[in-house]
Order: structure tokens, then sequence, then C-alpha cells
């Protein structure tokens, strides 16, 4: 579903990834780990195109297409969403009127007739079950005034009106207490299916306990330098990033030594 | 970064789509303004003696004033002996039903989406239709007249009730109240007059369409609505101009006269044709708006949408001289490319327990300029007057300005004024939001600008959301939610 091949890009003058690689399959959840300043978020960025980024080598085929090539409205037309680590407000504009809008203008993307108000709101009663999501919260503005769990609830939400192939969720889990990645974790794993795929972007593992990954990926200085099971997040929980770390350290040191 | 500011400045930047010229004879008076001009006019619709002499009266009045300049607006000095005080369509016979109307002005309506044909229209709104100097018809009037209700242009007025036009008439804005009302007052060609008994609810809105077509050629309309006792009316006024690359001139003025308990609705979407992308051309809008909540417990409520006019000067005010009366006013004011809005209120609080509330919203795109000028004032007797006061700006792009001069004068302790004001921008964050849900840009920034406008395009009557809704490039909000 989406192969990125040896992306290198950044912001301004400054390098953040370095040639990574990742290859992702239909009906899979990959768990992408690392330390602060590693480059997870800026990953999330550029593979929903926000323009502050530039990508200086490498490409990313999403479903048969190169998505660097496609505007961020486009990519979302081509069924990725990205879940934000900090959604924004826009006083003013109901939630379900901005769904509304996103679900319709993504239709119209894919030839699709858009959703009569009716049809509409059966959609959403339907989803608002499953996601045990509040009414009320849907008539407010935009996130305004949201406390963090409802503003994430609020993108799991989102997801599930909108329905992609591919989810990106960018530390779903910053700033939530127990209760509430519980209940954006069911959310999410309501939605997992064999046609769909979604790439978590966690600094802990805790939320792995609940969104079981099928691989979890280290992500530092740019680049994946370690991946595998379930187990590597745990293995990274009790060590430590540093662990990492000094393993990378060890190796360039081995190559430079057999260069000698 | 730069590309976006563009997109953002695209998707407000459309093109005006109301800039066409209708080619009708006109007869026309002759540029410029004299004591025969006003004789002109007043004889050519035919005026009885005391309008005549109120009319001079107040052209001499005019000839004494300055124009004033505090406004934070900058424009050349008009040339008042430079404009057309006078052109009416000619018609081939004189107008007696709504069907003989000329097809070319019935075409001219049908274009800007005001159908005069009375079966055409579902939604209930009578409309009084008028183009550069006078009235060409006015819809549902015998409908009204069936419940006393009195819907016209102001030259049938003066014919036909002369008695209510000179009790009322300049009884809220005085003749010599400012440099625009009297001059308005000494060449005013047509506008609406409507009035509704005592006890009647008005079952339809009432509105007034104005359109300036020919060149060179100023529009000066006056309107006033009298609301008896217990009556309660809502009212319409919209305007459209052709591109010209002159700048013409509109003076209008409306009064408004509230009695015991009766509630006036006031609307404009105000869209006259704001200039080039260069600041060449478009509208000069100078207009007095005023009312009186002369009786215990009325209401007079102003609600605009302005996104017209190279230059607005517009203050849409409310005496509140009735104890317990009240006054609003939602504004939203639009400005981009070279576009100067200087709107606002004045809430003159004189009666006991008056309240008041100013919703005011600017957005500047381009390098416009967008100021909320307003007054609250309340006077020794108005024991526990309120008044809340919320003003806030938009900016869309980098080289546009918003400003807010809120003056308040309290001369009772008793009161309790309250004012709030915010300054906000387009965020990138937000359009990157609403891209990644696969909304593009345009789609984005109406969604946001919508938003912000939402208090104040709630108070419109469903008929003219729409018509606001087209003019700020916004989907409103559907059904749903």
């Amino acid at each position: 579903m989406l192969t990125i091949s040896n992306l290198h890009a950044g912001i301004e003058d400054k390098k953040i990834l370095k040639g990574l690689n990742l290859e992702i399959k239909a009906g899979e959840v990959h768990a992408i780990m690392g330390p602060n300043g590693a480059g997870k978020s800026t990953l999330a960025s550029v593979l929903a195109g926000r323009q502050d980024y530039e990508v200086t080598e490498g490409s990313v085929e999403f479903l048969g297409k190169e998505l660097l090539d496609l505007a961020p409205e486009e990519r979302a037309g081509e069924g990725l969403f990205l879940g934000f680590q900090y959604p924004v407000e826009i006083p003013g504009l109901s939630t379900t009127n901005f769904i509304k809008t996103a679900v319709n203008e993504i239709r119209k993307y894919r030839g699709q007739d858009t959703l009569d108000a009716v049809a509409f709101l059966k959609l959403m009663k339907e989803k608002m079950a499953l996601m045990n999501i509040d009414q009320t919260l849907l008539s407010r503005s935009l996130n305004e005034g949201f406390s963090g769990g409802e503003k994430k609830r609020n993108e799991i939400f989102q997801m599930a009106m909108i329905d992609p192939k591919l989810a990106i969720l960018d530390e779903t889990d910053s700033g939530l207490d127990i209760d509430a990645i519980r209940i954006v974790s069911n959310g999410v794993n309501k939605l997992r299916s064999k046609d769909n795929a979604v790439l978590l972007i966690t600094h802990y593992q805790r939320l792995l306990d609940y969104i079981v990954p099928d691989f979890v990926h280290v992500l530092y200085n740019g680049r994946i330098v370690k991946s595998g099971t379930k187990e590597l997040a745990l293995e990274l929980e009790e060590k430590g990033y540093d662990f990492i770390k000094n393993e990378i350290n060890e190796d360039e040191e081995v190559s430079i030594a057999e260069k000698h | 970064m730069n590309d976006s500011s563009t997109d953002i400045e695209k998707a407000v930047l459309k093109e005006y789509e109301y800039g066409f010229v209708t080619n009708i004879e006109a007869d026309e008076a002759p540029k410029g303004l004299s004591e025969d001009i006003i004789r002109f006019i007043s004889a050519k619709k035919n005026e009885p003696e005391w309008m005549l002499e109120w009319r001079l009266k107040a052209y001499n009045h005019w000839l004494k004033m300055e124009e004033p300049n505090w406004a934070n607006v900058k424009y050349p000095k008009v040339n008042y002996q430079d404009v057309i005080y006078y052109s009416a369509p000619k018609q081939k016979k004189k107008v007696g039903s709504l069907d003989e109307i000329d097809p070319e002005l019935r075409d001219t309506f049908e274009k800007l989406g005001i159908s005069l044909d009375e079966q055409k229209r579902l939604s209930g709104v009578a409309v009084d239709a008028v183009i550069d100097s006078v009235s060409i018809g006015t819809t549902f009037k015998a409908q009204l007249a069936e419940q006393g209700i009195i819907f016209c242009s102001m030259s049938e007025a003066i014919q036909e009730h002369p008695d209510l036009v000179r009790k009322y008439l300049s009884s809220v804005v005085p003749v010599t109240d400012n440099f625009f009302s009297a001059l308005n007052s000494a060449v005013f060609t047509d506008g609406s007059f409507c009035y509704i008994p005592e006890g009647v609810h008005c079952p339809m809105e009432l509105s007034t369409y104005f359109r300036i077509n020919a060149e060179n050629t100023g529009q000066f309309e006056r309107t006033l609505i009298v609301a008896e006792a217990g009556s309660y009316v809502s009212y319409l006024e919209g305007c459209t101009a052709p591109m010209r690359d002159e700048n013409q001139l509109h003076a209008a003025v409306v009064e408004i006269v509230a009695m015991e308990r009766a509630e006036v609705k006031y609307s404009t979407v105000q869209n006259w044709y704001p200039g080039d992308k260069n600041g060449n051309g478009g509208i000069y809008n100078f207009v007095t708006k005023r009312g009186i909540c002369k009786g215990d417990n009325s209401k007079i409520s102003w609600t605009q949408v302005e996104t017209g006019s190279a230059v607005t000067w517009k203050y849409p005010s409310v005496i509140l001289k009735g104890d317990n009366s009240v006054g609003e006013f939602y504004s939203v004011a639009v400005t981009n490319n070279y576009q100067q809005a200087d709107t606002g209120t004045k809430m003159m609080h004189i009666g006991k327990n008056t309240k008041s509330r100013i919703v005011s919203k600017g957005i500047s795109a381009g390098h416009s300029n967008n100021s909320y000028r307003g007054l609250v004032q309340v006077s020794k007797n108005a024991a526990n007057a309120r008044n809340f006061s919320q003003c806030d700006s938009l900016l869309l792009g980098d080289k546009c300005g918003a400003h807010t001069f809120p003056y308040i004068e309290v001369k009772n302790n008793t009161a309790v004024v309250e004012h709030e004001a915010t300054t906000s921008k387009i965020g990138e964050d937000q359009l990157f939001y609403c891209n990644q849900r696969g909304i593009d840009t345009e789609t984005a920034v109406a969604l946001i600008i919508n938003g912000f406008a939402k208090e104040v395009m709630n108070q419109l009557p469903m008929e003219f959301a729409v018509e606001a809704q087209k003019l700020l490039a916004i989907s409103l909000e559907g059904s749903v939610g």
C-alpha cells in the first residue's frame, strides 16, 4: 500500500529525515517509535504534505501513485488520513459541518455523489454509536474549548467518518490519561480491517498495549534503525532509547573498523 | 508560505458578478448641483410646495457645511458639480402595473436574482426595485394593503400619504445632521416608504433593491419606516452597480421609527462595485442610518453584511428613548484590494432599563483598511442601561489593516458597559488541517470566514442569508448539526 524509499526531507536548512525506508501492506498496523527529535512528526507531516517541509530525495508510492506529487487535499482524496498531534481550533465552524464538508469533498474527488443531509446524518449516527461519541461535542465549534481527550476522540471520529485506506496517527496518546487512551484505542481497533492500514507514531510503549501492532520500527536520527515485533517495544520500554543509540554507535564503530 | 497567502487572497478576491450595464435610454438632469437642479428634481416628481421648500432649506444648509474628514478613510475630494443628480430610465409610458415594466429593466433585475414577477416569488418577499434615481415597481402592494400596510416608493408616498411623510421625514435624522444627510435631503430622488399599522405583524419580508446603472450618476435614496405600536416588520436592502473606472457617489438616508412594543429588523447586504484590483473605480458609500425606539419596550435591530464599495462611511444607530427599549447592531464588513471601510454604530441610551448589543466582525484582505467606529452613550437619566460590544477582526495576508475605535460616554453610574475585542489571522495550521481532510484552500478559507462571521450571519433572514452566503464565497452551514 505504502512504500517509502530513501526519503530525505527537512525544514529550511535542517535535514531531518535522512534516507528513510518503510513498507506498509494492507491489513497491517505499524508503530514508529523513537526519541524526541528523531523525525517522527516530520515523517507524518511529509506524508500528509505540509508545505513547510522540503523533500530533497526519495519517493513515496501510495496505492500506485507518487504521493509526493499530490497536494494535501488530493492525498486525502486518495485515502490518506493524518490524526493530528495538536488538532487546530476553528471558532464558529461546527464540527458536524466541518466533517460533512470533508466527507463530501473527498467523495467529489473520487467521483462519487455527495451525501445529502439525511444520508450524512445516518452515517454520522452509525459512527457515533461505534465510537461512543456524544452529539453535543459535534455541534460545538471545531475543537474550540475541547479537552485534550475530546480533541483526540474527535480525530478518531473523523477517521471513522472518512474511512481512510491509511491512517497515520501522530502521538495520538500524548497528553491523554489511561481512560482516554483506552477509548481512543478501542475506536482505532474497531476500524482495523484487512483492507486498511494504520501507522502509529508514538513515544511510549503504553499505547501499544491497547493497539497491538504487527511491526514496530525505531526511528533514530532520520532513519529506521531497527524493526521488529511487539517485543521490540517492550525492550525499548525496559532499556530506554539509549540502548539503541549505543547499538548504532557500536555498529558504526564495527563498520569503521572493518574498513581499516 | 507566500504561495498559500496568495491562495487565501485568491479565495476572497472573487470577480464582481454584477458589473454589467443595462442599455436603456435615460432621462437625465444636467451635471451639477444648484437651486435650479433641485427645482428640476422636485418638478420632475411633481412634488408639493412644502417638499421643495424642505429640499431648498437642506441645500442652503449643506452649502455652509464641510465634508467630514475624521473617518479613517482616504479618497480624492468629490467634485459635487461633476455628478448627475437625477437619472431615470425612460420607459415607453407610465407604468400602471408591474406587468407593464420595460422588459429590459425586468431582465436587469432578473439577472440580479430579483424577480419582479409576483407569481415567481415563492419566498414571500415584497420588493421595491429602484434603478438610479427612481423606483420602477413594487411587488405585493395590494396584498399588503389588505392589512393596512403601506409599502411603496418614496415618490409615491409623498403624493399619496403626504401627512405621514411630513410627520416623520427627518424626524430621526434631521436635515442638518451631517454633510451627507443634508446633501441627501436636498437631492434625494426615491427610496422606499413603509408604514405598519398598530398591532400588525407584517406577513412577509419587505425589501428594496437598489441598482445604480447610469454613468456619472449619484444615487441618493431615502427610506422611511414607521412601525406603530405593537407591530413588527423585517426589512431587507440589497444593492449593486456596474463596474466603471470612475468613482460614483451613493449617499442614502434611512430613518426608522418604532413606537411602543414595535419591533423593526433591518438587514442590508451591501454589494456596491468595490473598484478593481488596483483600487480604480468603485462606489463611495456615505450613508446615514438611524432608528429611534420612541415607545417603551420597542426594539430596533440592524444587521449588515458589507462587502462592496470603494469607501464606506456608515454608522447605523439607535436612539433608545423609550424605557426598556432594545437596540442591536450586527455587522460583517469585508474589505479587500484597496477598499476602505469605516463603519460601526451609535447606541444612545436615554430611557430607563435600555439595552444595546453590538457585534462587529471585520475581515480584511489585500491592501484594504477596515475600521470599526462605535459610540455607546448613556445619558444622565438612563438608569440601568446595559451595553455589550464585541469587535473582532480577521486578517488575511499581511498588507491589510484592522482598527477599532470604540467610544464610551457614560453619565449615569448604574450603567453596565462591556467591550471585548480580538484580532486574529487565518493560520497556516488551520488551512493545512482542512487540506488534510480533503478540503481545498479556497473552501477552507470560506469555512473559516463563515465560522468567524456566524454570529452575524445567523441574524439574517433566510432569503437574504443565501445572497450573503454567495457574497462571502462561503457555504452556510447545512441543515445538519
